[in-house]
């Protein structure tokens, strides 16, 4: 029988006063009175009486809490109990540490059906009907992975409490490998690749993403060998050749392009880069492994990777955040040898949080679409618990709101790494398993978690979406996986390869490495279960998370599999890598897969892909400038994309690893900063600076004008607080819309084509990327309505650099009085997808270009001039211009400011509003002790320099133009009223 | 003598590394050693002079932050940190290694109750993750980590760092000077609990303690986070009036380091 031990507070609970203020939020808030919490332990184990104490005992602390066995904890009065556990198969991480803790504590073991499963229960106080407890556990809990459990004060009493539920899997079949006839109609070769193979029961399994054509050539393959495919064989080709693993699109050839956009554009930048760059390359290992690296110095490199989570955290936003920020942490670990992670950002594009008009899934209106505001907020949190738990610090992001993100947020989430460059005599960033070596996994157990996670990413969000694409993190797992490998088995050289099993599971990261051996072999017999029941091919491509596949050659297996073990890390041998060329795996004894590696790798022949590109014209609005600026400023400081999002800052640790030099908040008004720089080798003044920038409206009139923009953007944001062309790297990350139509095909061609022309102008490299091509949304509205909500198509660039002293850095605040304030580049006429724009409801045409010439030059003065000590702050103006940008630097020096706006340099005399608003590139708003003016100006002589105005000693925030009339008069403390106003209650 | 520092590592601890390079800084000599190695019996604490447990997140702070990893020490090590204790060595625990030090019953340990769970840090009253800056003020004499010190500020990263006990307790550990630091506003006058000042409500504002003997610190921000002058969040306004000469100059090293050179001190 299970035992159940409950845990209750005997003083005020702070989660159960939280959960209260949330209940009170919602419609029937007001009769809510109390809620008091009650952790639940399921032990589904024999224990006896005195052992169940202990346990109680070593779960509780008996300061502030008391634990009950067996018998319900005397909660508060309360009228309804909801509690809210996981559902069958989903992770328990508590379970599962205090199954850990009952085996140290009793020596004892648990057998594979025995298990720890834990819940919680709110008790509420308050005259609910039962339908409103019922939408007090919907309001908790997420349906693909939790259940509720609702019961009435009367009815507790009746059953003496909840009830004792242990939500063990119970196998639905025998599992077993099946025969797949692809000798049938095209229709029904079409249906597989769409929805799946067929089950006996006659239900598709979910989508394989292949195409006709990629079915017909599987068809032929398996055809000319003379035997149908079995399941496991369709499945794995289907993850190897997903758009998410192989970037189809990227690597189409697109009208006369033939080597596709991702060779001919991005990759190409890099290497025309390099090569202008010769002996003053950086780059070392670049488009090839999980991250890309630079130099660091002469004894270290730095890697990054930034990836997008945006399917698995529209479904469950917490799961797919966590797993995001974890796996992303896998590609760092997964980078050569093995790198140490030393900072996570994060960029999140969500709608409009206030936004309550709700979406459906399907027809019947039976499926919502989370709300905006909770996909903000579960995703928020799963990256503070995936981040904080690893001792990463997040010190970089941002969040960007657009209506066309409701369907489907963007989440993107970036790892930098640091690796020594030689482990004993060895490149560190060059790995190959060998014939012989043995296919080891370690890290977490396999389970239906992720099923179909890379196929499903290569599809829209629809009704038919898989619930098991979901995942639940296990930060400290992982930890201890990644603490055990770069911390101690890399550098003793116990391995000769290894890499992150991330989409497609272990199909995609054995059969990867197998490449560099030339064939692999793996029983799936040995491949440790969370639970029994599953069928082979979902062992092969279960994305279960925090698992990495290494290969370590014989003679050193002893010494890896002792490691791990004695740091708490499951590893298990699943196979051998050879030189047979082929991939086979079996099951059982039989051999269930057995496909040549070149045809698994290379079989998909380059699709060909036709785009146009038709430029829409947009409204302009038609009103007169204002000629009081003042509440416009205002109301511009609590725009969703301007507001300050501290909040999300002081919740994720950015100063863990004791190596932050400048983080996410600058000055004493604490403003959101645009760039991070860590000091990731304590004993060295060397830095990394890390930044971004998007600006996905400029889409809307030229996605050219949007990717040139971003890169301006994510390069100047570098360059404000001490970063240097000299070594600077760029990230790509193209999050698009429904590829496969010829317009949208035709926007992607002409970002890629900006990517290379700025990219290459700048001398900023790619170094690594991450695509994301349907993030679509096809459903419901409330009246039944069809609805089909795309992104705007997004291009995040990131940018990773090296800082040669970071005690030279600046930060954006201003700081003292008498100080000078300059505006660096030239404004132009150019609002169209604006900030300003956009709250007036226009989009407009003028969009920014970026003149990469003069911002080069301009460039390299602000660079001389900051490395020479002249400048007190640095701010790099984008979003909502030079007006929003004055601001944010006084709120952040809470000081302060007068401005001749006349002064500003401009293509020609603009109205004011376009002056303080427009979002014009390659501009930067610097202060300089009035020591120090002469030897400031002279590095901008010839370049757009304006000395607009000076710091003032009291809070008075002052905008004149020419003739002297005020065009902004308020005050520091208005401003950042403003700033703090829309995101106070988050 | 150069004093040996055990830090402790394993099951998501993840501050081992700075705290490792500020002891180091301070002039110790560090090992970074995993929990299971000292279960083993490879490494064993009678060869080091201090034992530090970092910050981190320990268990994902399942059953409790803290909780986890101090019933495996507790389980497999008691015997041996009992001995350790009684001797003349001295032992620190920041952050996650606070709530180790507490849920072992290391701190406050009055009447010598060492093992005895005497206090709780409870869920922050913002029920969130904090991380930020925070200004502190020394209590205690008698706190071997402290001497020399008045104020202290460095970062807290917590989402459990509300000091709790009862009454009498919190009688006990002002009456025997037990308090070691707490959280004050940045004129040094009390923060009275209030936000951000106090970043989690702790009673009396109590951001750590020490054992009767002054030789056991349990302290739940980060010193370790602020080891140089760079690191804190004011550096570059510093910087700007030491440039027009407002100032003298950056100081050598962050003030954080005054509570690990202490600890190296005590043995010289």
């Amino acid at each position: 029988m299970a035992h159940r031990i409950e845990i209750i507070y005997k003083v005020p609970d702070t989660r159960a006063l939280v959960r209260a203020g949330q209940l009170k939020k919602m419609t029937f808030g007001p009769k809510v009175e109390n809620v008091s919490l009650v952790d639940v332990y399921t032990l589904d184990r024999e224990f006896t009486k005195e052992q169940l104490a202990q346990l109680g005992e070593a779960l509780s602390n008996p300061v502030v809490q008391a634990f009950y066995i067996d018998t319900p904890a005397p909660a508060l009065s309360f009228d309804w109990a909801v509690e809210i556990g996981y559902l069958p198969g989903v992770t328990d991480n508590i379970g599962n540490t205090t199954k850990e803790m009952a085996q140290d504590l009793f020596r004892v073991s648990f057998g594979a059906e025995e298990n720890v499963y834990t819940s919680q229960i709110s008790y509420i106080k308050g005259a609910l009907t039962a339908e409103e407890a019922r939408a007090v556990g919907e309001a908790l809990a997420n349906p693909l992975i939790q259940r509720i459990h609702v019961k009435s004060a009367a009815q507790c009493t009746q059953d003496k409490g909840m009830d004792t539920i242990v939500p063990k899997v119970k196998p639905s079949h025998a599992p077993g490998v099946s025969e797949v006839d692809l000798d049938v109609s095209d229709e029904e070769l079409a249906a597989i690749g769409k929805q799946g193979v067929q089950s006996k029961d006659g239900t598709r399994r979910g989508p394989l993403a292949l195409d006709l054509e990629s079915m017909k050539i599987i068809r032929d393959y398996f055809k000319a060998l003379q035997r149908k495919p079995t399941d496991l064989e369709i499945e794995s080709l289907a993850q190897t050749w997903s758009e998410h693993c192989k970037h189809t699109i990227f690597a189409a050839s697109m009208d006369d392009i033939q080597d596709g956009i991702y060779k001919y554009f991005i990759r190409r930048a890099t290497g025309d880069i390099r090569k202008k760059r010769g002996a003053e390359d950086f780059c070392v290992s670049v488009f090839k492994d999980n991250s890309g690296a630079i130099d660091f110095d002469e004894n270290w490199l730095i890697t990054d990777k930034v990836e997008t989570h945006n399917s698995p955290s529209a479904l469950d936003p917490f799961g797919g955040a966590i797993t995001g920020i974890v796996g992303v942490n896998r590609d760092t670990i997964g980078f050569g040898k093995g790198a140490k992670p030393v900072l996570n950002r994060y960029g999140f594009c969500f709608a409009d949080p206030f936004d309550e008009e709700p979406l459906y899934k399907d027809a019947a209106l039976s499926q919502k679409l989370l709300s905006p505001r909770r996909i903000m907020e579960g995703v928020i949190a799963g990256v503070n618990s995936g981040g904080n738990c690893s001792g990463i610090p997040t010190p970089q992001g941002f969040m960007c709101f657009e209506p066309r993100y409701k369907g489907k947020p963007l989440v993107f989430v970036g790892t930098v790494g640091l690796i020594p460059k030689k482990i004993g005599t060895e490149n560190s960033w060059e790995k190959e398993a060998r014939p012989g070596d043995k296919v080891v996994v370690i890290g977490g157990r396999v389970g239906q978690d992720g099923i179909h996670g890379a196929t499903f990413s290569s599809e829209s969000l629809s009704a038919g979406s898989p619930s098991t694409a979901v995942q639940i993190g296990d930060p400290i797992t992982q930890k201890k996986l990644s603490d055990a490998v770069v911390k101690e088995a890399r550098d003793l050289d116990l391995y000769t390869s290894i890499t992150d099993n991330g989409a497609g599971g272990l199909s995609c990261s054995v059969a990867e490495m197998a490449k560099e051996s030339n064939g692999c072999f793996v029983d799936l017999d040995s491949v440790p279960l969370k639970y029994p029941g599953l069928d082979p091919w979902q062992i092969w491509i279960s994305e279960s998370q925090e698992r990495m596949t290494l290969s370590v050659p014989p003679e050193k297996l002893e010494a890896f599999v002792d490691l791990m073990h004695r740091r708490g890390v499951e590893v298990t041998v699943i196979g051998d890598f050879n030189d047979s060329g082929r991939c086979v795996v079996q099951y059982q004894g039989k051999k269930v897969m057995d496909i040549d590696l070149g045809f698994l790798h290379d079989g998909l022949p380059q699709r060909s892909l036709k785009s146009t590109y038709t430029k829409v014209r947009h409204e302009e609005p038609a009103d007169a400038c204002p000629a009081d600026l003042g509440p416009v400023l205002l109301k511009m400081m609590g725009r969703l994309n301007i507001a300050s999002f501290d909040f999300v800052s002081y919740q994720y640790d950015h100063v863990v690893q004791g190596e932050t030099i400048l983080g996410p908040l600058h000055g004493k008004g604490h403003v959101n900063s645009r760039a991070s720089v860590i000091a990731p080798v304590l004993s060295s003044h060397k830095g990394v600076v890390v930044s971004q920038a998007l600006n996905p409206l400029y889409s809307d009139i030229d996605t050219y004008a949007m990717a040139a923009c971003a890169i301006d953007s994510a390069v100047r944001n570098s360059l404000s607080v001490g970063g240097s062309l000299k070594e600077l790297a760029l990230l790509d990350n193209f999050c698009w819309c429904s590829s496969n139509e010829e317009e949208r095909l035709g926007q992607l061609k002409a970002a890629a084509q900006a990517c290379y022309d700025t990219a290459v102008a700048y001398g900023t490299p790619f170094i690594s990327g991450k695509d994301s091509m349907f993030n679509d949304f096809n459903g419901y509205n409330a009246k039944g309505e069809k609805v089909k909500i795309s992104v705007p198509p997004t291009l995040l660039v990131s940018t990773i650099g090296v800082v040669e002293d970071y005690r030279r850095c600046v930060s954006l605040d201003l700081k003292l009085p008498g100080d000078l304030l300059y505006v660096l580049g030239t404004t132009a006429d150019e609002m169209g997808g604006s900030e300003y724009y956009s709250m007036l409801g226009f989009r407009g045409n003028s969009v920014p270009h970026v003149e990469i010439a003069s911002a080069l030059k301009l460039y390299q003065a602000f660079e001389a001039a900051l490395q020479e000590g002249l400048l007190a702050s640095a701010e790099s103006v984008v979003l909502g211009g030079l007006g929003v940008s004055l601001a944010r630097t006084a709120i952040a020096g809470r000081t302060g400011i007068e401005v001749d706006i006349s002064k500003v340099p401009q293509t020609a005399p603009l109205r004011n509003g376009h002056l303080l608003f427009s979002e014009s590139q390659s501009r930067l708003l610097v202060s300089v002790a009035p020591s120090n003016q002469a030897a400031f100006e002279k590095h901008f002589q010839g370049l757009p320099c304006a000395l607009i105005g000076k710091v003032l000693s009291d809070s008075r925030f002052t905008i004149k133009d020419a003739a002297g009339n005020k065009v902004v008069e308020t005050n520091v403390s208005e401003l950042e009223k403003s700033y703090r106003s829309t995101f106070k209650g988050f | 003598m150069t004093p040996k520092v055990l830090i402790f590592a394993g099951y998501g601890l993840n501050c081992e590394e700075e705290t490792r390079f500020v002891f180091e800084k301070a002039g110790a000599e560090g090992d970074i050693v995993h929990v299971n190695d000292l279960i083993d019996g490879r490494k064993k604490l009678d060869d080091y002079q201090i034992l530090a447990f970092p910050g981190g997140f320990s268990y994902g702070d399942d059953t409790g932050s803290g909780n986890a990893y101090a019933n495996k020490v507790r389980y497999n090590l008691w015997d041996d940190l009992l001995k350790f204790i009684q001797q003349d060595k001295l032992i620190i625990g920041i952050c996650n290694g606070c709530q180790i030090l507490a849920n072992l019953g290391l701190v406050p340990a009055l009447g010598g109750r060492y093992g005895d769970r005497q206090m709780a840090l409870m869920h922050n009253n913002t029920a969130r993750y904090e991380c930020r800056w925070v200004d502190m003020k020394v209590q205690s004499q008698k706190c071997v980590w402290t001497r020399g010190m008045d104020r202290l500020r460095c970062p807290v990263s917590h989402g459990e760092g509300r000091f709790y006990a009862e009454p009498e307790i919190i009688q006990a550990l002002n009456a025997q000077d037990q308090v070691a630091f707490r959280y004050v506003k940045e004129d040094g006058s009390p923060a009275n609990q209030e936000f951000p000042f106090s970043p989690n409500g702790a009673v009396e504002d109590i951001a750590a303690v020490c054992d009767g003997s002054g030789k056991i610190l349990a302290i739940m921000p980060h010193p370790e986070r602020n080891w140089s002058p760079y690191n804190q969040d004011d550096w570059t306004l510093t910087q700007e009036k030491v440039k027009r000469g407002l100032l003298p100059s950056l100081p050598e090293e962050g003030p954080g380091m005054k509570i690990f050179e202490n600890g190296v001190r005590y043995f010289q």
